[in-house]
């Protein structure tokens, strides 16, 4: 033993020292590689090959919702029971666990919205070696087979996707601690290999000895990783499944990462890896975890998107490997390995990109609709230092009229990080603050973090305590960790009682100096435990009888829905909250906004910010953002006006500074450069009721709102690997300027047959074409679809809640036909109203046959709004004779215009018809 | 701050002085001044002159102007403004974007004239409570402008006294390096006798201790024969000289009786006079039979060690970046002033080796103790007039350094020089001495940080003076310099009225002193012209 722990110090000195040399901005050595990992290494060491599982098929059963199976690992004939299920909407569910487990295994709770509806199953034939199964349709089977045991999706006579079929299968059934063998086994460093030869000589020698005579491997009852010690009480519990992807070579997702759109090929390096992380000062193009998990994958080719869904909440890593399958088709690998808990995956068919963001969604819900006040511009900096600097900025955006709805806090506004407070030195009228900013209709985020100052003093803190809601360790106390108000607490977030408390926190005569306008950021929910393994908490910490090693990736989430819920409870139910997460998992879409973490001002993280939205989207959180400006380090003035114009065309808009940089509020750079920041922020405001109209449509169906183009273009190749530009909603396409210097970008224009407008010169371009432009500082190139009709409001005010009320100037951008449809949705902007009451307008605007008309969508809502057409633009027009317009009521008007022949952009003055009612307007 | 005040002022009394006069018709928003442009029921051109328009369209919440013009009393242009006449206070133009957006600008209301926002005119409150504050800034700048006038003329009369003064000093200090020179040649002529003095009186010591030393050798010879002489026979045998092994020609350990032999000049025994030759040859390695371990040998081994052993102790103490460098510069000048005394030739006590300890030279003879006396004093008086003379220099460095000091046009900053100035906050004593540095201690324990040393004046062009920016101080972590800006205002006393870190580690400094008031110009008529409102 002895010798063990010496051999593991002398190699944690070598690796650190080899870290150590090779570090640039992270501290690698403070987060394990697959190979310090004990589960992932142990499972990583088992290589493609005969699964050791056989399917039992003489215990099938099928019932009306499902079939189960038993699978028997021939090693240690320790029986497993397989569970299929086959959903509604395309979907199949393979849940595997330990038929019986010495004790119950976690499964993740609270992240699917419902009990997934399921369908029908039934057996198209049956032998001794398979089962075949329909999944409806004319052609869609599932074919079980026995020995090995492997599941293939087919449709007609291709096959989707195959599960097990490397053999990669492998499920570490609960045990007793052997203690004494145990301990000298791990002795023995040469002894896993002789271990494995014996095991196959056992496989190969035959049937019915002895099948417990497994040998513990190092790790499985005990692992360090630097000074931490990770006890492990449970023993080894990790599995491991396999799936692959014929025809595949496109996959997409598991965030989150600060690499590349298109997942890479891991062979030869670390697997991804899903575990909620603190990461300081994250490194570009890395496959190491950072501060959220989705373990949500999407495979994508010309004909069929998939995606699949590993519903586990434990530590997880990811192996890609794209290569030649059989008969040179291109295949797509993929292994999932997670420390404790079940299999549980779903298997989500498509066939198109929409279909499975349908299919996610409909297991763990869409895309909050947030208030729209917060898709505007926000402004943060660690920190707003007092009231008057809270005060003095605001004034600042007056003065220099930029727009803005939300100031934010960080942490330095509480009474010594005692979240819920604040310091009466600096902020000593936190009502009066949030008054002034009222007056402006403007708001503000103050920060709420999930661990507690220990301080008996400290209201949360005693009422946490004596309630007993505090994380335990693993001998019973309360877990205490350190991070930013020194020795802190953590609750336990997965308890619901917990919750319910945390929430009530939020009313306003607990929160005190808190008001209407005032809304939450919840930070460091990874949890983020300053002296912990990995900065986080012990794997052996406990929530109730579970072990934070099996609920760690749902911490971040279950704490941004306390908050949430906290702030709904508030106001009666009526208001939709606004929180902010760094830490997320599956379904955190349903609570708020999430934003990329410590980002920093460098160009490759402002490029980065785009395919980590991108990832974020496809896996149902939309609401995605990075710091404007980089959060460590300090921007050029040109760095921060290209991040300012690429951070207005991105789903979450806000400024964020460190503490220890200068400060960097838009009018600090020059008239030019704020001149720049203005315009773009002026940008964003114009097309905020786009925005809505987009995150409405999410909320609905569950489409990402900041979509890579293949998400549009499923059949063009070339739209692939595109991550330097997006697309918003269907109809606008933005590719911002990230490249120091830049004197043109190029833009890849999807669509064959489709034509594409500037947005700013109404300039036509033709689809499927990349397009060279020049660029100034001013330029962001963003282009409208042809065929597509887009709200605007340019009466820019100081904040979003001024323009409810103003007229709305539609972008008519006809098609190559001479066609175009958008849409226009109208609410009160920041309540439940448009659920529980059904108040709003939604509309359909449709310009065909020279006819551009509105009507309802939704004919049994309504909305009284002020709001009225002032203006349309018609791109790609012709010069007509007269325009006129016909009304509700049927009376007809003639319209003024103006026609420039140059750009072919047709102007009608002042339509003057009210945002809310049918109308037509005729060119002839 | 005071020049903008002052225009504020102006255009105050301006407005003041039209506010009575009856409103004239004219469209929302637009200011008397360009009320001609808008005439009603004719057609309106652009201001800009982009185009025409029917007067209908004016204010019709279209913008039909590129320039926004026609829309002055709505919202609908992105770069319009509206004209608030603000009665009882100042007039102002808005934003656009800012008419009916439910947030009350005008203090007349009249910019939320559709917005169901409910405004109160507050006009005349506002004007009032501005009329109260500029009346007590005018005070205050009245006031700190006779201060000022004191000031300045205070830092003339000191700048004066300053200029006499090192007028005055480079006066003496010609005379000093006069006098400096003259003494330089004293000492000289005093040194010469003195050196020759005392080189002869060294070379008769030296005569003398030659004679002495050989007088003890004599002593040390008999003494040793003595002992030798064990049978007392008169005569050192080959068997008495034998037990002293020290004195092996070999050293093997061994003293052989052929070998003893030798020693004696090959005789068996010697009789006193011939043990004159015998002890020149032994007289080194004879070790007296009274002492029990032989010293020699061993001493000098031990000596150097403990030399090497000091000297690595310093370059140990002292590594190269341990002393910064103006420590070092100041050792130099001391080092020279050392060196120069050390030149002086060695008295008495000049250490001799151990031999020698009981020694010491006998004082110089009287002939010689005057001369040395003469040349003592020579070295006396010119150390001291050397010492004038820098003392001089120095006095003139800080004069002209202060004297070339940017104290503002009229010196008026120069009473700053050399005072401190403290605020006091809840966590830190802030202090600036202004020319110098500012600096912030902790109340409750803990040492003082340098926010940053005196940089330059850094207001904008046409009112450098305002700011004082303080660079180059305590570095932060991870971070920049410590840096302060200093902004000054005018007022009748001279106090650090606010501090604060905008950025972490960029300070900003209120500042008052009468030393930026600026001149009052007809004050009284202005506030007389309030007053009417």
């Amino acid at each position: 033993m002895a010798s063990f722990i010496e051999r593991m110090c002398l190699y944690r000195v070598l690796v650190l020292s080899v870290f150590l040399s090779i570090t640039q901005a992270v501290d690698r050595s403070n987060f394990k590689t697959c190979d310090q990992s004990a589960f992932c290494s142990r499972q990583r060491a088992m290589k493609p090959g005969q699964s050791s599982y056989t399917a039992l098929l003489e215990t099938l059963e099928l019932s009306d919702s499902h079939l189960t199976v038993q699978l028997l690992n021939n090693n240690n004939k320790v029986l497993l029971l397989l569970e299929l299920y086959r959903l509604q909407g395309n979907m199949t569910r393979v849940k595997i666990n330990e038929l019986k487990p010495i004790k119950p295994r976690y499964e993740v709770p609270d992240v699917l919205i419902t009990d997934p509806p399921t369908e029908l199953m039934s057996v198209l034939a049956q032998d001794e070696h398979r089962v075949v199964l329909s999944l409806g349709g004319e052609d869609w089977r599932l074919i079980l087979s026995a020995q090995p045991f492997r599941l293939d999706i087919m449709e007609g006579p291709q096959v989707l996707l195959s599960l097990n079929s490397r053999g990669l299968l492998a499920f570490e059934q609960l045990r007793i601690r052997k203690d004494t063998k145990s301990q000298t086994d791990t002795e023995e460093a040469g002894e896993k290999e002789d271990t494995e030869k014996h095991d196959k000589e056992k496989v190969s020698e035959g049937e019915e000895e002895e099948a417990e005579e497994e040998v513990d491997q190092p790790g499985m009852w005990e692992e360090t990783f630097k000074t931490h010690a990770d006890t492990k009480p449970n023993g080894p519990s990790s599995i491991s499944l396999d799936f692959s992807l014929p025809g595949v070579e496109h996959v997409y997702g598991i965030p989150e990462h600060a690499d590349g759109l298109k997942l890479k090929n891991t062979d030869g390096g670390d697997p991804y890896r899903l575990y909620n992380l603190d990461v300081f000062q994250y490194e570009l193009f890395n496959p190491m975890a950072l501060y959220g998990a989705v373990p949500v994958l999407l495979s994508h080719n010309t004909h069929r998107t998939m995606g699949l869904f590993w519903l586990n909440a434990a530590e997880t890593w990811v192996d890609v490997s794209s290569g030649q399958g059989s008969s040179e088709v291109p295949q797509t690998d993929v292994r999932w390995i997670s420390e404790s808990g079940i299999i549980d995956v779903f298997i989500m068919l498509g066939p198109r990109p929409n279909d499975v963001f349908t299919q996610y969604s409909s297991l763990t819900g869409t895309q909050a609709f947030p208030p729209l006040s917060s898709l505007a511009y926000h402004q943060c900096r660690w920190n707003y230092n007092d009231q008057e600097d809270v005060s003095a900025v605001d004034q600042g955006f007056d003065e220099h009229d930029i727009p803005y709805d939300f100031i934010w806090l960080d942490i330095e506004h509480t009474d010594g990080k005692r979240y819920f407070t604040w310091d009466n030195n600096k902020f000593p009228q936190p009502k009066d603050m949030l008054q002034g900013l009222l007056d402006k209709r403007r708001k503000m985020v103050t920060i709420v973090d999930p661990h507690i100052k220990v301080d008996s003093s400290y209201k949360i803190h005693t009422e946490i305590r004596s309630r007993g809601y505090y994380i335990k360790n693993k001998d019973g106390g309360d877990y205490e960790g350190w991070c930013w108000p020194g020795n802190a607490g953590y609750p336990d977030f997965t308890n619901p009682e917990m919750r319910k408390w945390w929430a009530s926190m939020f009313a306003y005569d607990q929160y005190e100096g808190s008001m209407e306008n005032l809304y939450t950021w919840n930070d460091m929910n990874e949890p983020s435990v300053f002296n912990g393994p990995e900065v986080t908490m012990h794997k052996d910490a406990l929530h109730g009888p579970w072990e934070h090693r099996d609920i760690h990736n749902l911490y971040g989430f279950y704490v941004q829905m306390a908050t949430a819920e906290g702030q709904i409870q508030r106001s009666g139910g009526l208001e939709r909250p606004f929180v902010l997460t760094r830490a997320f998992f599956a379904g955190s879409q349903r609570y708020g906004a999430v934003w990329t973490g410590d980002n920093a001002a460098e160009w490759g993280h402002l490029k980065m910010s785009i395919p980590m939205c991108l990832s974020l989207g496809l896996v149902g959180i939309s609401f995605c953002g990075a710091d404007v400006g980089g959060f460590f380090k300090t921007p050029s003035a040109e760095l921060l006006v290209r991040w300012y114009q690429a951070g207005a065309y991105q789903p979450f808009f806000r400024a964020h500074a460190h503490l220890d940089t200068p400060r960097r509020e838009p009018w600090l750079f020059g008239p030019d450069n704020t001149a720049l920041i203005r315009e773009a922020v002026r940008q964003r405001y114009t097309l905020l009721p786009y925005w809505y109209l987009q995150f409405y449509h999410a909320q609905r169906t569950g489409q990402p709102v900041m979509r890579p183009l293949w998400v549009e273009y499923p059949e063009d190749i070339a739209t692939f690997s595109i991550d330097n530009e997006f697309l918003i909603g269907r109809d606008l396409l933005v590719h911002p300027v990230t490249d120091e210097r830049s004197s043109g970008v190029t833009a890849y224009l999807p669509g064959n047959g489709e034509v594409w407008y500037d947005v700013h010169t109404f300039q036509r371009h033709d689809g499927a074409q990349n397009l060279s432009i020049p660029v100034t500082m001013s330029s962001i190139p963003v282009f409208q679809r042809g065929g597509s009709i887009i709200c605007r409001k340019n009466r820019v005010r100081r904040s979003s809640s001024c323009m409810e009320n103003d007229p709305y100037t539609l972008y008519v951008a006809l098609d190559s036909q001479g066609n175009a449809e958008g849409e226009i949705y109208i609410d009160d902007g920041h309540t439940f109203k448009h659920k529980t009451d059904k108040q709003f307008i939604h509309r359909r605007l449709s310009f065909t046959a020279n006819s551009l008309s509105s009507s309802d969508l939704s004919p049994d809502s309504q909305f009284p709004t002020a709001s009225w057409v002032e203006q349309v633009n018609i791109l790609g027009a012709q010069k007509p004779d007269a325009v006129t317009l016909t009304a509700t009521d049927g009376g007809e008007s003639s319209v003024e215009f103006e026609f420039d022949p140059d750009t072919a952009v047709l102007t009608l003055r002042k339509p003057g018809v009210n945002a809310g009612v049918n109308w037509t307007l005729h060119l002839r | 701050m005071s020049c903008a005040l002052l225009l504020l002022l102006t255009s105050l009394a301006l407005v003041m002085g039209t506010g009575t006069a009856v409103e004239i018709q004219r469209p929302r928003g637009v200011p008397q001044s360009k009320r001609q442009f808008y005439e009603e029921n004719k057609p309106f051109t652009c201001l800009d002159g982009s185009s025409t328009i029917p007067f209908d369209q004016v204010n019709d919440d279209y913008c039909d102007c590129r320039d926004g013009s026609d829309e002055p009393g709505t919202a609908a242009c992105p770069n319009g403004s509206f004209h608030c006449t603000n009665a009882g206070f100042r007039p102002a133009f808005i934003p656009s974007s800012r008419i009916n957006d439910g947030i009350c600008d005008c203090c007349d209301t009249t910019d939320e004239y559709n917005s169901g926002a409910t405004c109160q005119n507050t006009c005349r409150e506002m004007g009032r409570k501005e009329r109260e504050s500029l009346q007590i800034m005018a005070e205050i700048t009245k006031e700190g402008f006779l201060l000022k006038q004191q000031l300045i003329h205070e830092a003339k009369r000191g700048q004066e006294d300053k200029q006499g003064k090192l007028t005055e000093l480079q006066g003496s200090k010609k005379g000093l390096e006069g006098k400096m020179e003259a003494l330089r040649t004293v000492k000289k002529t005093a040194e010469d006798p003195e050196k020759e003095a005392k080189e002869r009186h060294l070379k008769s010591w030296e005569e003398q201790k030659e004679l002495i030393r050989m007088e003890k050798d004599k002593t040390r010879m008999a003494e040793a024969f003595l002992e030798l002489d064990d049978d007392a026979d008169g005569y050192v045998s080959v068997a008495e000289l034998q037990s002293h092994l020290e004195l092996d020609p070999d050293s093997d350990g061994s003293l052989t009786e052929t070998e003893t032999q030798g020693l004696l000049g090959g005789a068996g025994k010697v009789d006193t006079s011939t043990f004159e030759t015998v002890w020149s040859g032994i007289k080194d390695k004879y070790l007296s039979e009274g002492l029990s371990d032989p010293p020699a040998p061993v001493e000098t081994p031990k000596e150097e060690e403990s030399r090497d052993f000091v000297s690595d102790h310093d370059s140990d103490h002292y590594p190269e970046d341990y002393a910064g460098e103006e420590e070092d510069v100041e050792d130099d000048e001391e080092d020279d002033d050392h060196e120069e005394e050390e030149k002086v030739p060695p008295t008495v006590q000049t250490p001799e080796k151990r031999e020698d300890d009981e020694l010491s030279m006998p004082p110089y003879d009287t002939e010689t103790q005057i001369l040395i006396d003469a040349a003592q004093k020579a070295r006396d008086d010119f150390d001291e007039a050397e010492r004038a003379l820098r003392e001089v220099d120095g006095q003139m460095k800080n004069l002209e350094k202060e004297i070339g000091f940017d104290f503002g046009p009229s010196a008026e900053f120069a009473y700053l020089y050399s005072q401190c100035y403290e605020l006091s906050t809840s966590e830190y004593i802030y202090r600036l001495c202004p020319f110098n540095r500012v600096s912030q201690k902790p109340k409750f324990g803990g040492s003082e940080t340098n926010l940053g040393l005196w940089g330059q004046w850094a207001g904008p062009e046409e009112n450098l003076y305002s700011v004082m920016k303080y660079d180059h101080g305590q570095g932060c972590w991870q971070g920049p310099n410590r840096s302060t800006t200093v902004k000054l205002t005018c007022g009748k006393e001279t106090v650090v009225t606010s501090t604060s870190e905008p950025s972490r580690c960029e300070y900003l400094m209120e500042f008052t002193t009468p030393a930026v008031c600026q001149e009052p110009a007809s004050l009284d008529e202005v506030l007389h012209g309030h007053t009417e409102l």
